[in-house]
């Protein structure tokens, strides 16, 4: 199954490394994988998504909870939460596909944040499925560059991770 | 307050640590160290042949004290010659401290000469690993370093120590802090109140219960606790590798080790158990055989100090996460307040099979030869010469085993070996480390002639330092558990397995000053070890030649259940 899971790590230098060491050393998946400081600047968050059954999953955050600089961490997936990755998509954009491609990512709710006479760079957010499917949407053979941000995520209603 | 160069910091901290001993190697990243280890007197220094054995000499006393031992290093070459001793350490949850030298902060990255990414290259076999960004840092560091390691499951630490942080003219202010908290560390200190008790209840509830210890309850310091638990019920117990010693090998209770090469009572009595209890041990897969026909009737309970250890292998039914003396010194008072005693009719049906199993005694060599020397033999007369007393370490193989097997172990902390990773080339510079801090007690090393040979160098440190430590050969001219292997598995095929050319092991001990004897014939076996071991200021090797043809037995049959084991070359459950 797919998880989230999301880890308070010491802002130090050689941390990263050590979360995605014991990812390979121990054969664990990584699918995505986004790091950054937090409003604390001691302190970074990173979140994985990652799948594998119950019993690997419970492996995966104990070792890591095992790392001497992950501070805390939670597996989002575990209660509802709120998913998002940002995604900026080049595409070619000639003759009648600039109104499709404006009309689609207006319902997928992206934005334009790039125009020349022949390419539009179009930017959407929301939970990977949605991005997924917006790639779907698009006329074929029109794009041409896409990057993804990787997961980022945080629980619903009160629940916090924070020291 | 002092100020202090950040070499002479690093061996005041040692010094206010309490580290009487360091092991090591010099080299240019190390020098500035090094000068100031010359400066003082309160850190000995001792130096070995190869930087390997500076870390299983650390190790060694480790185990034998459970304190953290310390070793020195130059950058590149003698960073990463650490490594498999590094690795040993951390698979045994062994307390250790590493400082290793590094080119000047300012070449970092540049390819530069002896420049390794010791961060880099230790983490996966580290429990922590922490590079010195200012010299002022090392203090706290150093005191950080023996906190996480000697801490919760204990492991090595390495501190990566670039050339510039210890420069001779470079002064900052010195204190060793007391104490350090890291607020992302905290091992757990008491185990969960209401597993212990549920623990409790299935213990008194057993019908055929078995107590299977690991080396966590010596690292742990639980073996008084343990033996009392065992002898309150009067239940069975097993040990593993690592934890022979944890409770008294030639105890009634004791079934002796289990496992691949455990005997059979202690596999039998695993297999057919209705309430497996580990302390301290971690279902690794040279104990459990098939994970999927481990124990088939049995409830488990898992004591443990690391959680990632809980259910790892082995779905347990209780888990209690804590460190094993508190543990145990609760189990045994939600004993107390149950006050419940165990089904007596049950529990002696339970030791009359097992009774029955030991009286079979599935495995045992043939001690009736008297043309050849049996290995295990030589192990009982070590066993008798050195009344069960002496610290025995070893390599790895079949001497390894049988050393587990045959030498009861009635005390901790007295069987030092490499069991997870299985190290050769660890028994002599563990026994270094064990003699230089008890002089005063029998250290041998048992060992065959394929380890011995994996660091032989380190008997001119043994000539340096005067360390009358014995080396027992069990020699059988080739390297048995291979040859083992390929006996059962391949056909007798012994691809590589022999050591053609072996040295005069006499001659070589006697060039590096110590003294050599040899033995071939049995009568002669007792007498000599006699002799050796009288010879108390003297390291004295002892070559025995053994039975080139013994396997060790019983030997579990692959991806089995605990109880499907060969008992010799013919027989098997």
């Amino acid at each position: 199954m797919r998880r989230i899971i999301s880890v308070l790590l010491e802002n130090e230098p050689g941390a990263l490394s050590r979360v995605v060491g014991l990812f390979s050393q121990r054969n664990y998946n990584i699918e995505t994988l986004t790091v950054a400081p937090t409003d604390d600047e001691s302190l970074s968050r990173l979140t994985v998504t990652t799948t594998g059954s119950d019993k690997v999953i419970e492996q995966i955050t104990k070792q890591l909870n095992k790392l001497i600089e992950v501070v805390k961490l939670v597996d989002l997936t575990e209660g509802s939460h709120i998913e998002r990755e940002l995604m900026l998509v080049k595409v070619k954009a000639v003759g009648s596909q600039r109104g499709e491609v404006s009309r689609t990512v207006d319902i997928f709710r992206g934005q334009i944040v790039d125009v020349n006479s022949t390419v539009y760079t179009v930017q959407v957010t929301g939970d990977s499925r949605k991005l997924d499917a917006f790639i779907k949407a698009l006329p074929e053979g029109i794009v041409l560059e896409v990057v993804r941000s990787g997961v980022s995520g945080i629980a619903r209603g009160e629940k916090v991770l924070s020291l | 307050m002092e100020l202090l160069s950040g070499a002479d910091m690093i061996t005041h901290s040692l010094a206010d640590q309490g580290v009487e001993y360091i092991y090591g190697y010099p080299g240019g990243a190390a020098l500035h160290i090094y000068d100031a280890l010359f400066r003082q007197d309160k850190v000995k220094h001792i130096l070995v042949r190869h930087e390997q054995a500076a870390v299983h000499m650390a190790d060694g006393y480790a185990r034998a004290t459970g304190k953290a031992g310390v070793v020195l290093v130059t950058s590149g070459p003698g960073a990463t010659n650490t490594i498999t001793g590094i690795a040993t350490a951390f698979t045994d949850s062994i307390p250790m401290v590493v400082l290793c030298g590094q080119v000047p902060s300012t070449l970092i990255g540049e390819d530069a000469f002896q420049e390794t990414d010791m961060m880099g290259v230790s983490r996966p076999v580290v429990k922590h690993n922490m590079a010195i960004k200012h010299p002022s840092e090392i203090p706290e560091t150093i005191k950080k370093a023996f906190y996480i390691a000697e801490s919760g499951r204990p492991g090595p630490v390495v501190i990566d120590i670039p050339k510039d942080m210890t420069a001779p003219n470079e002064r900052f202010e010195y204190s060793y802090p007391k104490k350090v908290k890291l607020r992302s560390y905290s091992p757990p200190t008491r185990g969960h109140s209401g597993q212990i008790r549920k623990a409790a209840e299935m213990l008194l509830n057993a019908k055929r219960p078995v107590i299977y210890a690991g080396g966590g309850v010596i690292i742990g310091g639980g073996t008084q606790q343990l033996t009392d638990l065992v002898k309150r019920l009067n239940y069975p117990v097993t040990c593993t590798l690592m934890g022979l010693g944890a409770y008294p090998g030639t105890g009634e209770h004791s079934l002796g080790m289990l496992g691949m090469h455990g005997s059979y009572e202690a596999n039998q009595a695993m297999h057919h158990s209705d309430l497996v209890v580990s302390i301290g041990a971690r279902f690794d897969d040279r104990v459990t055989n098939g994970t999927d026909k481990f124990c088939p009737g049995a409830r488990i309970v898992h004591v443990d100090i690391d959680p990632a250890n809980i259910s790892k292998t082995i779905k347990v039914d209780v888990p209690i996460v804590g460190p094993v003396d508190s543990v145990l010194t609760d189990l045994h008072a939600a004993l107390d307040e149950l006050a419940g005693t165990p089904d007596q009719e049950a529990l002696s049906a339970w030791w009359e099979k097992i009774d029955g199993w030991r009286a079979f005694h599935g495995g045992r060599y043939d001690a009736s030869t008297q043309d050849s020397i049996k290995p295990q033999h030589v192990i009982e007369t070590l066993h008798k010469v050195t009344k069960g007393d002496a610290f025995v370490t070893s390599d790895v193989g079949q001497h390894q085993m049988f050393a587990a097997q045959y030498y009861k172990f009635n005390k901790p902390n007295r069987w030092i070996n490499s069991g997870g990773l299985g190290t050769m080339g660890f028994g002599l510079p563990a026994a270094m480390g064990i003699k230089l801090t008890h002089p005063d007690e029998e250290v041998v090393c048992v060992t065959g002639e394929g380890s011995i040979q994996m660091n032989i160098q380190e008997l001119s440190t043994c000539k340096q330092y005067d360390l009358p430590l014995k080396v027992l050969l069990l020699n059988n001219q080739a390297l048995g558990m291979v040859k083992q292997w390929q006996d059962m598995n391949y056909e007798s095929r012994h691809s590589h397995s022999y050591m053609d050319s072996l040295p005069d092991f006499t001659k070589l001990v006697e060039s590096y000053g110590h003294v050599g004897m040899t033995v071939n014939k049995l009568d002669e076996l007792e007498s000599t070890l006699e002799k050796a071991f009288a010879m108390k200021d003297k390291l004295v090797f002892i070559n025995v030649y053994v039975d080139p043809l013994e396997h060790v037995y019983p030997m579990q049959i692959a991806k089995g259940s605990m109880n499907d084991m060969w008992l010799n070359k013919t027989e098997r459950t």
